[in-house]
C-alpha cells in the first residue's frame, strides 16, 4: 500500500504536524522567550527549545514504539490500523466535548520544561496524532514473508522507523517553535502573545478526528 | 472561552502599563451594622467623562452581614503562560468573599457598568471542602483561583489553622486545600507569588477572635497578632521557610512582590511596632541559594497627641500610631504607596533601590487627630486605607474604612464611605485631585477597589518587562 506517492504524502504529514505542534504557543515556545528574558541571555532560548523538543520526542517515541511492536501481529494489520484510527478519533471527540486543561499539568515546576513538554504532548494527543501516519509508513508485512527471521527484521525496522518518524516530527517542531520564539524575542515583542495567539482547541480536536478517519479509510 | 486571549491580559508589566487607562473602578461597599446588604459600586474614573468620580451603578447582594473586604478577578495576565493552560479565559468575573459570612459571590461584570450575580458559593461548601473560613485575598494562579482565609473550622474559626484553598477557574467549584505541608504557619492574611520562579509568600494578621469583634488590646500588647512571613514552594505546595519579623512587629499584612518576575524581592507592611508605635516597611528577598531573607527598610513614627483628642484605645499612649494598613507597588516597581490609616497620610516611597526606600511624596487627609479635609472642603472620615494604583502608575485611588469593628474603635464618630484619587507627578510626588471625591449610598463604608482591566494588586506576570 505504501507506494511512492503516498509515502511522500505521509512524510509530509509527519513534517507538517511537527511544524503545527511547534508553532502552537500551547506547546511551549513562549516559555523559551521567557527563559531568555528571565536569564538575560539569548543562549537560554535555544536551550529551552531543545528541552521542549526532548520532551516532545519522548512523548512521540513513548506512543510509537509500542505500536511498532504491534506491527508484528501480521494477521491483524488492518484491525490495528482501524483501532488506532478509532483511538485518535475518540481522543479528538473527547477533547471537543471536554475542553479542559488537566490540572496536574499546572503542578509541573516551570524549570522542568522537558517533563512539561512530554506531559502536554501526551495529554493533548499530539503523540497519538502521529500513530496513523506512522502505521501508514511501516513496512508492508505481506512483502516480508512470515519467517521468524523476517519477523525480527520487521520489528527492528519498524522500531527504527518509529524513532525516525518521532525524530523528523520533533525536528520540524523544534524549527517552528524556535523560529517563533526567536522572532518574538528578537523582533516582534511579547505583544504578539495576546494579539496573535489563537484558540486552536477546536481545530486541534478536529484534526485528531480527521487524521483518525483518514487512517481508517486507508486501512479499510 | 474566546478565540484570542483577553486584551486585558498582558505578557509583561511594561505592556500592562502601555494599555489604555482605566475607565471604570469597582469598589466594595459594606454595611457596618449589617442593616443593609453589602454590594459593589461601579465608579466612573474616565477623566474625559462628565460623570467622572460618580457611582454609576451598584449591585447589592441577596444576603446581609457578609462584610465585604478584599476581592479579585477570575483571571489575570498570568493566563498568558502556556504552563497554566488557560490563555482563553476572560477577565470577566469578580470573586467577592464575605469575610464575616464566608460566602463567596461570583459577579459577572462583562457588560459593566451592568453587573449580575453569576454564582454564589455558600459557606457550607467552603467549610465542608476545606475546613477553612473567612475568605480574604483572591488571586488567579496556576491551578485555578487561590483564596486565602483567616479562620479555620468551628464557630469561631479556631479549629485548625487557616490557609489557602483553590477554586476551579471556570465552574467556581471549591476544589480543596492548597497546602500539603504548611510547616509552622498557623495564621494567615495575604499571599502573592513569583510565577516563573515558582515561589509564594504569605503573611499573618490574626485569628477570628482577635479581629471579628474589634482589636483586642491585651493581645496586641502581648504581641499575639501575626508577625511572620512564610515562603512556599508554590507548585509543590510546601512551606519552605518562615521568617519571624520579631514579635513586636504586630500584624504583617500586604505582600507586594516586584511585578517584574526577574526581580526576586518584594515588600510587606507591618501595622504597628508595639515597642514604639511605629509602622514599618519590610523588604524581603530571595538569595542566590534560594533561601529567603527580610529586613526592615523604612519606619514611620507615631505623632504626639493630646489624649483628649484620642479614642479610648489610644488615650494611654498620648500618640497616634501611623497604622500601616495597606501598601501597593506601581507596575514599574518604582513607587511603593503606604497608607497610614491612623495619622491620615498617604505616603509615596521611591523603591528603585528596594533595600533603601526613599520617602518621595505625601498627602494628608483624614486621620484620628488631624481630620484633614479634602481639597474640595468636605470632610474625610477615617484615613487613607485600601489603595489601588492605575496601571500606568499616574493615579492612586483609595478608600477610608479598615474593618467594621476596628473602624468603630479608632474612629468612633464613624467612617462614611469615601473614595479619592491623587495624581502622581512625572518625577514622583503626589497631589490630591480637587474634584474626585466619590459619594456612596447612605450608610455604607467603602473598602477595596479594583480597576477594570486589572491593576497593581491583581495581575501576575510570567514574562519580564525588558530583555
Amino acid at each position: 500500500m505504501a507506494d511512492a506517492q503516498s509515502t511522500a504524502a505521509l512524510w509530509g504529514a509527519v513534517v507538517l504536524s511537527g511544524l503545527y505542534h511547534g508553532a502552537n504557543p500551547g506547546m511551549g515556545w513562549p516559555l523559551a522567550v521567557s527563559a531568555a528574558m528571565m536569564e538575560h541571555r539569548r543562549a537560554a532560548l535555544p536551550r529551552a527549545i531543545v528541552a521542549l523538543g526532548a520532551g516532545h520526542f519522548a512523548a512521540m517515541a513513548a506512543i510509537l514504539i509500542p505500536f511498532s511492536m504491534l506491527t508484528l501481529l501480521l494477521a491483524w494489520q488492518q484491525q490495528i490500523r482501524i483501532g488506532a484510527g478509532a483511538l485518535v478519533i475518540g481522543l479528538g471527540l473527547y477533547l471537543l466535548i471536554h475542553r479542559r486543561h488537566p490540572r496536574f499539568l499546572s503542578r509541573v515546576p516551570p524549570g522542568r520544561l522537558a517533563l512539561w513538554s512530554f506531559l502536554i504532548a501526551t495529554a493533548h494527543g499530539a503523540a497519538l496524532m502521529l500513530v496513523p501516519i506512522y502505521l501508514g509508513l511501516c513496512a508492508d508485512p505481506e512483502a516480508q514473508g512470515a519467517s521468524h527471521a523476517a519477523a525480527a527484521r520487521l520489528m527492528g525496522e519498524n522500531g527504527l522507523q518509529a524513532l525516525v518518524v518521532a525524530g523528523v516530527h520533533t525536528l520540524a517542531m523544534v524549527c517552528a517553535g524556535g523560529i517563533a520564539a526567536t522572532a518574538v524575542y528578537c523582533w516582534v515583542g511579547l505583544k504578539v502573545l495576546n494579539r496573535g495567539w489563537f484558540n486552536l482547541d477546536i481545530l486541534w480536536a478536529i484534526s485528531l478526528v480527521l487524521v483518525g478517519a483518514l487512517a481508517i479509510a486507508l486501512a479499510a | 472561552m474566546t478565540v484570542r486571549p483577553d486584551p486585558t491580559f498582558h505578557a509583561s508589566p511594561q505592556l500592562a502599563m502601555e494599555a489604555p487607562p482605566e475607565k471604570l473602578a469597582f469598589t466594595l461597599m459594606l454595611s457596618p451594622d449589617f442593616s443593609q446588604p453589602d454590594g459593589v459600586a461601579v465608579v466612573n474614573v474616565d477623566r474625559r467623562s462628565a460623570h467622572c468620580g460618580k457611582v454609576v451603578n451598584t449591585l447589592l447582594m441577596p444576603n446581609r452581614g457578609d462584610e465585604f473586604h478584599h476581592f479579585g478577578w477570575n483571571a489575570c495576565s498570568s493566563a498568558l503562560s502556556p504552563l497554566n493552560g488557560h490563555p482563553f479565559l476572560e477577565r470577566r468575573y469578580l470573586i467577592i468573599p464575605g469575610i464575616r459570612s464566608s460566602r463567596i459571590y461570583v459577579v459577572d461584570v462583562k457588560d459593566a457598568p451592568k453587573m449580575k450575580i453569576h454564582r454564589i458559593v455558600e459557606p457550607e461548601e467552603i467549610f465542608a471542602k476545606t475546613g477553612y473560613s473567612r475568605p480574604h485575598t483572591v488571586h488567579c494562579g496556576p491551578e485555578g483561583i487561590y483564596v486565602s482565609t483567616l479562620g479555620g473550622g468551628g464557630k469561631d474559626g479556631t479549629e485548625g489553622p487557616p490557609g489557602i484553598f483553590i477554586m476551579d477557574c471556570e465552574s467556581f467549584e471549591v476544589i480543596g486545600r492548597y497546602e500539603m505541608d504548611r510547616g509552622p504557619q498557623d495564621k494567615h492574611y495575604d499571599f502573592w507569588w513569583n510565577l516563573p520562579r515558582d515561589y509564594m509568600v504569605s503573611s499573618e494578621w490574626g485569628l477570628p477572635p482577635q479581629f471579628e469583634n474589634g482589636i483586642v488590646p491585651a493581645d496586641l500588647l502581648s504581641n499575639k497578632y501575626g508577625h511572620r512571613l512564610h515562603f512556599w514552594d508554590l507548585r509543590g505546595r510546601r512551606n519552605v521557610q518562615t521568617i519571624d519579623l520579631g514579635e513586636n512587629q504586630q500584624m504583617a499584612l500586604e505582600i507586594r512582590p516586584a511585578h517584574d518576575p526577574v526581580k526576586q524581592y518584594g515588600f510587606c507592611g507591618v501595622v504597628v511596632d508595639t515597642t514604639n508605635l511605629e509602622g514599618a516597611i519590610w523588604t524581603w528577598w530571595r538569595e542566590k541559594d534560594g533561601t529567603f531573607n527580610a529586613r526592615k527598610t523604612a519606619t514611620i513614627p507615631p505623632e504626639a497627641a493630646d489624649p483628649a483628642d484620642l479614642p479610648e484605645l489610644l488615650k494611654g499612649f498620648s500618640a497616634v500610631p501611623p497604622l500601616v494598613t495597606d501598601i501597593d507597588l506601581s507596575l514599574d516597581d518604582k513607587h511603593l504607596y503606604v497608607a497610614c490609616w491612623g495619622t491620615g497620610e498617604l505616603r509615596q516611597y521611591d523603591v528603585s533601590d528596594p533595600m533603601a526606600p526613599k520617602h518621595s511624596g505625601s498627602v494628608r487627609i483624614g486621620g484620628i487627630v488631624q481630620k484633614g479635609r479634602h481639597p474640595n472642603g468636605k470632610a474625610f472620615q477615617g484615613g487613607p486605607q485600601m489603595l489601588e494604583i492605575s496601571r500606568d502608575g499616574k493615579r492612586v485611588y483609595w478608600t477610608n474604612s479598615l474593618y467594621s469593628t476596628w473602624d468603630d474603635q479608632f474612629y468612633p464618630e464613624g467612617v462614611e464611605a469615601a473614595m479619592v484619587m491623587a495624581h502622581v507627578g512625572d518625577n514622583g510626588g503626589i497631589a490630591l485631585d480637587k474634584d474626585f471625591h466619590v459619594a456612596f449610598p447612605e450608610g455604607y463604608r467603602s473598602h477595596q477597589i479594583r480597576l477594570e482591566g486589572g491593576d497593581c494588586s491583581t495581575d501576575s506576570f510570567c514574562y519580564p518587562s525588558a530583555r
